[in-house]
C-alpha cells in the first residue's frame, strides 16, 4: 500500500468514526424505542466497516474475520431485542405463535 | 496476470522505449478512491438523515440506504486494495452477510414499530389501518 493510500484509508476511518459518533446522538436522544434500535443497528454496521478499514490500515487484514463475526452478532442482537420487546420474553416459539394466541383467547372466553 | 502485463510492457518497451505504466495499479487505486469516496458520501448522508429527518419511518429509509449501498461500496474499495484472493473472498463474505442481514433487520424494526402502533407523520395521505392478524 502506497503512503498516499495509507493516508486516504486513515481519513476514511476518521470519517467513519465521525459518522458513528453522530449516530450515537440519535441513540441517546431517540424519542422512541425503535429509533434507538435503528441507531444501534446502523452503529453496528458502521463498526463492521470501521473494523475492515482499520485492519487494512495496520497491515493485518486477518482481522476481517472479526468484522464478519460482528456483522452476524449485530443482526442476531437486533432480532433478539425486537422479539423481547414484542413478546416480553425470549422464550416464545415464533412458528407456534398463532396457535398459542388462539388457545389463550379461547381460555379467556371459557 | 502479472506475466501478461510484463510481456505487454516488454513489447511496448522494445517498440518505442515507452515509460512503464502499472495499469493494474492505476486501476486499483482509482477504483479504491472512487468507491471509498462514494461509499463514505452515502454513509455520511445516511447518518445526517437519521439525525435530521422528522419521523421514525423516514429515518428508517435513510438508515437502510446507509447499511446497503454505503457499506457495499466501502467493502468494494477494500477489495481493490487487498493483496490475496483469500482476502477478497473474506470481504465478499462480509458484503454478502451485510447485504442479507441489514435489510432484514431494517424490515424487522419497521414491522415491529408498525405492529406496535407507531403512527407515521402524515400530510394528506392516511395509512391503512393495522389488521387484526398483524400482516
Amino acid at each position: 500500500m502506497t503512503p498516499f493510500m495509507g493516508y486516504f484509508m486513515l481519513g476514511s476511518a476518521f470519517l467513519l468514526i465521525i459518522s458513528m459518533a453522530l449516530m450515537l446522538g440519535r441513540l441517546l436522544g431517540g424519542p422512541t424505542l425503535y429509533d434507538r434500535l435503528l441507531a444501534v443497528n446502523s452503529f453496528g454496521t458502521k463498526t463492521v466497516l470501521f473494523l475492515c478499514v482499520f485492519c487494512f490500515i495496520i497491515g493485518r487484514p486477518d482481522g476481517v474475520d472479526i468484522a464478519l463475526l460482528y456483522a452476524l452478532m449485530n443482526f442476531i442482537g437486533t432480532i433478539a431485542v425486537l422479539k423481547f420487546f414484542n413478546y416480553q420474553s425470549l422464550d416464545v416459539n415464533l412458528s407456534a405463535q398463532k396457535t398459542a394466541q388462539k388457545t389463550a383467547q379461547s381460555e379467556d372466553l371459557s | 496476470m502479472s506475466l501478461l502485463f510484463a510481456a505487454a510492457s516488454e513489447t511496448a518497451h522494445a517498440a518505442e522505449q515507452a515509460v512503464h505504466v502499472d495499469w493494474l495499479g492505476v486501476f486499483r487505486t482509482l477504483g479504491t478512491l472512487v468507491s471509498m469516496a462514494t461509499g463514505l458520501f452515502f454513509v455520511l448522508a445516511g447518518t445526517i438523515g437519521v439525525l435530521r429527518l422528522p419521523d421514525f419511518y423516514t429515518r428508517l429509509h435513510a438508515a437502510g440506504m446507509t447499511d446497503t449501498l454505503g457499506a457495499e461500496l466501502i467493502l468494494l474499495a477494500l477489495m481493490f486494495q487487498s493483496d490475496s484472493i483469500q482476502m477478497v473472498l473474506k470481504l465478499l463474505l462480509v458484503a454478502f452477510f451485510l447485504l442479507v442481514t441489514s435489510p432484514t433487520a431494517t424490515h424487522a424494526v419497521a414491522h415491529a414499530a408498525y405492529r406496535a402502533g407507531l403512527k407515521p407523520l402524515l400530510g394528506e395521505y392516511r395509512a391503512p389501518e393495522i389488521e387484526e392478524d398483524g400482516t
